[in-house]
């Protein structure tokens, strides 16, 4: 099947070698990085994740948002999603496999990663996302193979993929629930320490996921000659509604809860990042775009006659996506660490090195989606002859 | 047509698994140079294995060690001979090279001979060095 | 003592036979029972012994003096870089230079709302507001490092010492994240360009691990006291938390105490008299 990648258009080839491109650029500053330390992004003690792992935990949610796509088709025979559940599932795939890549790019010393499998080490929350990533993508890959297969040749997927779709859906609410456990059990993080942490991550990734995978829909009928379908994307999008409208409401209880109590130690985050702390508001904007972007594109998505329009839905659903992204990979990082355990002040700017690597990562996973996306498509092209 | 490309692949394919080989064959090649004794090591005959289990075994027994020191605190190595040694690779004068005084020659030469490079003093220190 | 410790080296070197190959550590091992006696691991006849190993910081005897000789003495003996300095261009003619905030603290001074911002009052007593409190690992009970740690690199010692294990660390940077205290330290480059004068007497580190405060175990093995302890000018006592007839608990039982986030139930073995 994997032949089909390898005949497209003078477009596709552009495409792919920009890419690759983009991946070479990552890999040179990564070797940089690599070979000196740490040094060359803008981490510091007090602030000691950054830009990777933000990206990561976002990306984490996308991939999870694939079972928006999964759980109407598989459990409730909802037939429209059954040509977009492969979308969903390869989506997921190149998401988790940028997830595994930004947790490399983000290790001191990589060539020790293996360590985790040599001391396993269950009372640590990384063994347990170590083992739902690398579960959830190994399940995605084989049923989206299996099934993408089966439709090629014209014939029922083989028996066994049904029982592994099943368990790829609590495994993807389960990736995203460990990661926000990642951060939700640490006892010295007031903006972390809340038990709707994970969901409102799952929240957020339902809303982010099928957002993407509409944008992704819009291209696809671009480029291709497969249609998802109208009324898939409108089920898609009325799920988005629901998610971001559930992530603001999470939102505000959190708002809720560090105002009205006033423990400092939890106020003094979200005051970080929505009103600045002690001269420093380097969030703030940041912060007010992504709860005006996720606001709007609610209101956007609410209103019927707006949700229907061709033209705004792709626009909607990338003010969502970049809302999103805002608030899960550049706010959850900074609210979290900014003050300090010992409530010094110190902000987090990536640097330009840290933005070419993260960038490369972006595009390897880019690269992963292209060619799946490209296979899924025209299987689905033949088969419509 | 496609015969001949075959077989060129082949060939290639078997040049390059047989790298190694050929690479010896064209370069000249020496035989592996021996530790040297000097200082207190050469005086003090004793070590914390035999020369045999030494030659074979250093590498697994400075894992043993370093698990012991810093994961149990046991610092104390009695070898068979009755001997006792400080567990440390560097630091003191009953370690390694405390008695083994120059690295050059007793670790570096048959490791870069071997072409292996553990990163030992990425962190340990050789006294020598940083005086 | 001795069967127990030969045990424990046969188990590590059963440990490392798994990872490693069997064979060869098998054979090392197997020497004990052909009669002659096999190599044998002990602790150091004169180390010091604790149940808990504790601290107590006795902040009526410190000044900015004691607090920067104690800052200076273990940052020396434990090779922790200065990035102020300069490196010598000679030997390190590539050598960059890292970014604010990326320095590396074993023991070092804060104010005292930095060190305590849970206690912070408003009418604080005069005396505390230039403080110099030191602060450093709290080599905690519970401690949330040990927990997060995915390869057991940061681990408690039997006698109460939370550790490292350098060798082992993948620079994840989690238990940073889950440290209450900041007492955590990444090397974000190698060290040793700013480290001025290496001591012979512990490693340095390498570039992508973490580190922090080890209470000088290195120390304690050989019958000494810790670093800091010795330049504190008895404002810092080192010693077992679980015998009743210590000093440390003498002065726990004479003094009022204060922990730095108690509530977080972390059980910080490091205490203030105020």
């Amino acid at each position: 099947m994997l032949e089909i990648a390898f005949k497209g258009s003078k477009k596709y080839w552009l495409w792919i070698v920009l890419l690759l491109a983009v991946i070479g650029a990552g890999a040179i500053a990564y070797v940089d990085q690599f070979l000196n330390g740490l040094m060359i992004t803008g981490m510091s003690r007090d602030v000691s994740w950054g830009f990777y792992i933000a990206n990561f935990t976002f990306l984490v949610g996308v991939a999870a948002g694939g079972v928006m796509v999964v759980i109407p088709y598989y459990l409730h025979d909802y037939e429209r999603f059954h040509r977009i559940t492969i979308l969903g599932e390869f989506l997921a795939v190149a998401c988790l496999i940028m997830c595994l890549l930004f947790i490399v790019v983000d290790l001191g010393q990589p060539t020790r990663m293996l360590n985790v499998l040599l001391y396993p080490t269950p009372h640590s929350m990384l063994f347990y996302d170590m083992i739902v990533l690398n579960g959830y993508l190994f399940l995605n890959i084989v049923v989206g193979w299996k099934v993408l297969e089966a439709e090629r040749n014209q014939v029922e997927p083989v028996w066994w993929t049904k029982p592994l779709v099943l368990v790829s859906i609590p495994f993807a609410i389960g990736i995203h629930t460990v990661t926000a456990y990642l951060y939700c059990g640490l006892p010295g993080r007031g903006f972390w320490l809340t038990a709707i942490l994970a969901p409102r991550f799952l929240a957020s990734a339902f809303a982010a996921g099928p957002a993407f995978l509409i944008i992704l829909c819009y291209i696809i009928r671009k480029f291709t000659k497969f249609d998802p379908g109208w009324e898939a994307m409108q089920t898609l999008s009325k799920i988005v509604c629901y998610a971001i409208i559930a992530n603001l409401f999470f939102f505000a209880c959190e708002c809720f809860v560090v105002y009205y109590s006033g423990i400092p130690s939890h106020l003094a985050h979200t005051q970080y990042l929505l009103f600045g702390l002690h001269g420093h508001n380097m969030m703030v904007p940041w912060m007010w775009s992504s709860l005006g972007l996720m606001g709007l594109g609610a209101i956007f998505l609410l209103i019927p006659k707006l949700r229907n329009n061709h033209a705004l839905l792709p626009v909607t659903c990338a003010m969502i996506f970049f809302g999103a992204w805002i608030d899960k990979a550049l706010g959850m990082i900074a609210g979290g660490f900014v003050p300090s355990p010992l409530h010094h002040v110190t902000e987090y700017a990536p640097t330009l090195q840290e933005g070419i690597i993260a960038l490369g990562v972006y595009g390897a996973g880019l690269f992963v989606l292209t060619i799946l996306y490209k296979l899924a498509t025209t299987v689905k092209e033949e088969v419509r002859g | 047509m496609s015969k001949n490309t075959i077989m060129a692949g082949l060939a290639v394919f078997v040049l390059a698994v047989l790298s190694p080989f050929w690479f010896n064959l064209i370069t000249t090649t020496q035989a592996a140079p021996k530790p040297e004794l000097l200082g207190k090591a050469a005086t003090a005959k004793k070590c914390v294995l035999d020369k045999y289990n030494m030659r074979a075994e250093h590498m697994y027994l400075l894992d043993v060690w370093r698990n012991s020191v810093v994961r149990l605190g046991d610092r104390k190595y009695t070898g068979t001979n009755g001997q006792t040694f400080n567990m440390s690779l560097s630091t003191g004068e009953n370690s390694c090279l405390g008695c083994h005084e120059d690295k050059a020659k007793f670790c570096d030469s048959c490791h870069n001979y071997a072409s292996v490079s553990p990163y030992c003093w990425d962190c340990h220190t050789n006294p020598k060095e940083i005086k | 003592m001795m069967i127990k410790s030969r045990r424990s080296f046969l188990k590590v070197a059963g440990i490392a036979a798994i990872g490693m190959g069997a064979a060869p550590v098998m054979n090392l091992a197997a020497s004990e029972s052909h009669g002659n006696a096999g190599p044998e691991i002990t602790k150091n006849e004169e180390s010091l012994h604790a149940k808990r190993w504790g601290m107590v910081i006795d902040t009526s005897k410190l000044t900015e003096e004691v607090a920067e000789a104690v800052n200076k003495a273990c940052h020396k003996a434990h090779n922790v870089p200065d990035f102020t300095i300069t490196p010598d261009p000679e030997k390190y003619p590539h050598a960059r230079t890292i970014r604010d905030g990326q320095e590396i603290k074993w023991i070092w001074p804060e104010h005292f709302h930095y060190a305590f911002p849970d206690k912070e009052d408003e009418f604080l007593a005069e005396k505390f507001h230039d403080l110099p409190f030191l602060v450093t690992c709290n080599h905690c009970k519970n401690a949330p490092c040990v927990q997060a740690c995915p390869t057991q690199a940061t681990f408690k010692r039997e006698d109460g010492i939370v550790i490292m294990d350098y060798h082992r660390c993948i620079g994840c940077r989690f238990c940073m994240a889950a440290c209450p205290y900041g007492s955590r330290n990444f090397n974000f480059m190698d060290p040793r360009p700013f480290i001025e004068e290496t001591a012979p007497g512990f490693p340095t580190r390498t570039k992508g691990v973490v580190e922090k405060c080890n209470l000088c175990a290195e120390r304690l093995a050989k019958g000494e006291q810790p670093h800091c302890v010795e330049a504190s000018e008895g404002a810092i006592v080192v010693g077992d938390l679980e015998d009743p007839e210590s000093k440390i608990r003498h002065l726990l039982a004479e003094h009022y105490t204060i922990r730095r986030k108690q509530s977080l139930g972390t059980e910080p073995s490091v205490y203030y008299i105020v």
